[in-house]
């Protein structure tokens, strides 16, 4: 199904693999950082989930959420800012601790063992 | 109108509680002056034993000039006051210093009784109520091999003990049948005799000292009335105190018939610009000799001085005082309550000896059974505080009264009824006056734990014996408040952190999915993944970046180094001991160099260094590992630091080894995980300039070994440690540190420092002990086992890391690319970096679209 127009619009970006489970790393994508996580446990029937979101800490204006710890409330799923454990929500980037402060989400896949970020 | 200036004569425990009071609220209002015979403001009289076991003046001292200083309190030391005018209003000191008073307050004390023995008035005899008698004690014991205390009583058998820790060979000369006469009835007198004599303290009773003449073998030798003799190279009076009332006699205040200044219920004298208080005061023809009730007197007379204004306008008089008493003498515990001696008519008596165990309870009970009235304790207080409150508050008793003296059984609540029964008004802890419902109001406004709920109500704070029931009283009032008391971790675990590790360690639970199947819900939180990352470590110690493990660690153990505030790690690596060569000095400064890191010395003998990127991390510790420096563990819920000083290596003052120990067991505990983040020192004497008394674990050398202090804390909560054991070897200290450390580990809740830990243990300091010096509860062999795993397990876990490709893949701040973070911008501060970016305080909102 990799059409050519697919392949425009999803970029490359690291295997699955390099991204241990339940943790996340940093994309450089578009001139932005993008910070992806690798969700997986029993929970969610130990498939592989993947989640984008920015990579900014809007609390501390550093590039940090992709080192901040996944966590888990009402099956939503969060990242903790490794700085000062503010909750953003991985699916809305939605703040949990903090409603006028969002940070922005990115759609994200995993094809043939890649982990894909869309372009626009 | 200008202040009322007000005069203190005597700034013992008493006095000073009295200025503290009245400063407190009203400093503005007052001026107030206090001279002290004494060379040093107030120290803790009950505690003066303790000047012999590590505690020094200052540890002793209620205050320091500088606080009075800051309270406008003007006061003179080495000043006696020796004359009173009334007329005139004036007092004069002893150099000739004549001063005003609106209102005087006497809290001149005592003086120790010492009757009239021919041959008192020699060198090396003394008295035993001051830290100058103390010094001059101790000076004796040195040239003498043998001490007798002359006296009996409580204050006597303190004195004893303060001459067996002197190393002396002790006696004691009671003139009645039995010790602890006031307090004690025969049958506790002479268990308590049994015990004492156990410990090597040599007692004789029923002896009228005659004489004191120069000894054959010793120094003196006493003669008693009996024909009896004894020899000794150093006496210590303590014969009882008489109230210190000679300068109220100059000012011709009415005084009682046996001395002791007469008060009303204000501690008015019969002058009324003249209080009262304490020691040297008589109420209802009645000396108390006790700190509860002398302070109860000092908040009477500040109440009444400012016409009701202080203590939230509650009218506080002083109405006589319980004399019920609990403590520890020379290791024994003894208590007496109310009517010990059945002196009540009719009433009946009920005692149960085990003698196997050395335990005598007696209680003395209205005449119809219904009412508790007194009671005698020797060998194990613990029914003190219960049966205390059924006296004082006059709680009828729901069984018959044999049942309070029997051990429970079948975990029936025995007589008293519980914590339910007592009274609002019941007063929960003597010594700082706080009622049942001063805690409950306390637990009420979110006090809800034993370490908060002493710091804004002070209970327990004083001798500490109230804590297990005010324990009761919380937990009782959680209870009403329907917080049912909740240990829950966090939302995924009903489990406390305590139960958590029980699990783990019996089931052998190794991963995360693993303990969520067992006893959880959900798939975890920024609260329990490093919860139990950290209590997989403390039990297993497999490495922090495991394949499990890696999504569970905070980020500072994940990539080994700690974040700061622009994404940027510092690096700390180890420095055992705070010893380093200078070519690992040299090695540090030129990795700083070539990385263009910050460096700072830390407060724990380290080096710090900021700003590194985590690119850059695994490059800089390959070079810090191949020169042979490990981790730090700076990162980490671990051992920290041992900080030390160079000890007999180098110091003229030095008595002990002191950098080898603290090297010794910084190795020895390097990377075990613990609930919190855990620091050591070693002094190599008492000058104690390592600040060990400031740590978790703070090791004192002695010239017999070491003394082991616990549970100390810098930080925002700085608390004092506390001696845990003294003059102990090499083996013990290690052995004693292995099980209290590892005890922490298993018990404490998340995040719980030591100092807090060992606060909310019930039975606290004494409890500890008992684990661990006398395996009450038969793990140390466990609690042993455990910390040799540790020990032999350890790695340093930068070393594995280096070593492994894979893992390395995260030290990358792209994952795609080989770029910066732009956004990592130093400026230059002093010649070294500093972070630039800027923190943004309206929090720029991005959304992308999508």
């Amino acid at each position: 199904m990799n059409t050519v127009a697919e392949q425009q619009t999803w970029l490359d970006i690291c295997a699955l693999n390099d991204i241990p489970p339940n943790t996340g790393v940093c994309a450089q994508f578009n001139g932005q950082q993008v910070a992806i996580f690798h969700l997986s446990s029993s929970k969610l029937g130990n498939v592989s989930l993947v989640k984008a979101v920015s990579n900014l800490d809007p609390f501390s204006d550093a590039n940090v959420l992709s080192r901040g710890l996944i966590s888990e409330n009402d099956d939503i799923y969060y990242v903790a800012s490794p700085l000062l454990k503010q909750l953003f929500n991985l699916d809305t980037g939605l703040c949990a601790t903090d409603e006028n402060v969002s940070i922005a989400t990115y759609h994200v896949r995993v094809s043939d063992g890649l982990v894909q970020l869309r372009r626009s | 109108m200008s202040k009322q200036k007000i005069v203190v004569v005597g700034n013992g425990m008493v006095g000073h509680h009295f200025i503290d009071q009245l400063a407190k609220d009203f400093s503005d209002d007052y001026q107030i002056v206090t001279f002290a015979e004494e060379s040093r403001l107030a120290y803790d009289r009950v505690m003066l034993t303790s000047y012999y076991t590590g505690n020094s003046a200052d540890d002793l001292a209620l205050t320091t000039p500088d606080a009075y200083d800051a309270q406008g309190i003007e006061y003179h030391i080495n000043e006696k006051i020796t004359s009173l005018d009334r007329h005139n209003k004036t007092v004069t000191s002893a150099s000739g210093k004549t001063i005003t008073y609106d209102k005087l307050v006497l809290a001149t004390g005592s003086f120790p009784f010492v009757p009239p023995v021919p041959g008192k008035d020699q060198p090396n005899i003394h008295v035993y109520r001051t830290l100058e008698d103390l010094d001059q004690i101790a000076d004796s014991a040195k040239t003498s091999k043998i001490g007798v205390v002359i006296g009996g009583g409580l204050l006597g058998l303190e004195a004893a003990n303060a001459l067996k820790q002197l190393g002396l060979e002790t006696h004691v000369v009671e003139f009645a049948p039995r010790l602890m006469a006031v307090q004690l009835d025969d049958g506790g007198g002479a268990l308590l005799r049994s015990k004492i004599s156990e410990l090597g303290v040599t007692v004789h009773t029923e002896k009228n000292t005659k004489e004191i003449v120069a000894g054959e073998t010793c120094r003196y030798r006493m003669n008693f009335a009996d024909g009896s003799f004894l020899e000794t190279d150093t006496i210590v009076f303590s014969a009882g105190i008489r109230p210190q009332d000679h300068l109220a006699r100059t000012g011709d205040l009415t005084l009682g018939e046996r001395g002791g200044i007469s008060i009303d219920d204000h501690c008015l004298t019969n002058d009324h610009d003249i209080y009262a208080i304490g020691e040297c005061a008589l109420w209802d023809n009645k000396i108390f000799g006790l700190i509860a009730p002398g302070y109860a007197m000092a908040k009477a007379a500040v109440s009444h001085l400012t016409e009701r204004r202080a203590f939230k306008g509650k009218e506080v008089d002083f109405k006589g005082a319980d004399m019920s008493t609990k403590l520890k003498l020379l290791g024994v515990e003894v208590a007496s309550i109310g009517d010990a001696h059945g002196n009540t008519p009719d009433a009946q008596v009920y005692s149960f000896i085990d003698s196997s165990a050395g335990i005598y309870k007696k209680i003395v009970v209205s005449s119809d059974s219904k009412f508790l009235l007194g009671a005698v304790l020797v060998g194990d207080s613990s029914d003190y505080g219960q049966w205390l409150q059924l006296v004082l508050n006059k709680i009828e008793l729901s069984q018959a009264p044999e049942c309070l003296l029997l051990p429970e059984m079948d975990g029936e609540a025995s007589a008293g009824g519980g914590i339910d029964a007592l009274p609002p008004s019941a007063q929960i802890c003597s010594c700082l006056d706080v009622s049942k419902q001063d805690i409950c109001d306390a637990v009420d406004g979110g006090a809800q734990d034993i370490a908060t709920l002493k710091s804004c109500t002070g209970a327990g704070t004083g001798c500490g014996g109230c804590v297990p029931l005010l324990t009761q009283v919380l937990n009782a009032q959680l209870c009403q408040l329907g917080v049912s008391v909740d240990n829950s971790l966090c939302r995924h675990f009903s489990h406390s952190r305590q139960e958590l590790f029980d699990i783990i360690r019996v089931k052998e639970i190794r991963n995360f999915d693993a303990l969520l199947s067992e006893c959880g819900t959900g798939d975890g939180c920024e609260i329990c993944k490093p919860a139990a990352a950290n209590m997989f470590a403390s039990l297993w110690n497999d490495h922090v970046l495991a394949t499990e493990l890696v999504g569970l660690q905070d980020t500072n153990d994940n990539f080994h180094a700690n974040m700061q505030k622009d994404g940027t790690y510092s690096i700390v690596p180890r420095i055992p001991g705070g010893e380093i060569t200078p070519d690992h000095l040299i090695l540090i400064g030129e990795i700083a160099k070539e990385y263009n890191l910050y460096t700072k010395i830390t407060g724990g003998q380290r080096i710090d260094l900021f700003g590194a990127q985590l690119h850059e991390l695994p490059i800089i510790w390959k070079k810090m590992v191949d020169a042979g420096l490990e981790t730090g563990h700076a990162y980490g819920k671990s051992l920290r630091t041992v900080k030390s000083c160079v000890g007999t290596n180098w110091c003229r003052f030095g008595v002990q080894d002191s950098t080898s120990m603290a090297i010794l067991i910084e190795k020895r505990y390097r990377g075990v995980r613990s609930p919190h983040k855990v620091k050591m020192a070693v002094s190599g004497c008492a000058r104690e300039c390592a600040e060990a008394q400031s740590k978790d674990f703070g090791i004192i050398a002695t010239d017999k070994g070491w003394n082991l202090y616990v549970a100390g804390n810098g930080g925002m909560r700085p608390r004092h440690a506390d001696l845990f054991a003294s003059d102990i070897d090499d083996a013990t200290l290690l052995r004693y540190i292995d099980i209290i450390f590892m005890f922490y580990v298993r018990t404490a809740d998340r995040l719980q420092r030591t100092s807090v830990w060992m606060e909310n243990l019930e039975g606290g300091l004494d409890y500890l002990k008992d684990v661990v010096i006398n395996d009450k509860l038969k793990i140390n062999d466990q609690l042993l086992d455990q910390m040799q795993h540790l020990i032999d397990t350890y790695q340093c876990e930068w070393k594995t890391t280096i070593n492994d490709p894979q893992r390395l893949k995260r030290f990358n701040h792209f994952i795609n690319s080989k770029q910066l973070d732009d956004n990592v911008i130093f400026t230059d501060v002093r010649g070294q970096i500093s972070p630039a970016n800027k923190v943004s305080n309206a929090v720029e909102i991005a959304h992308a679209v999508n």
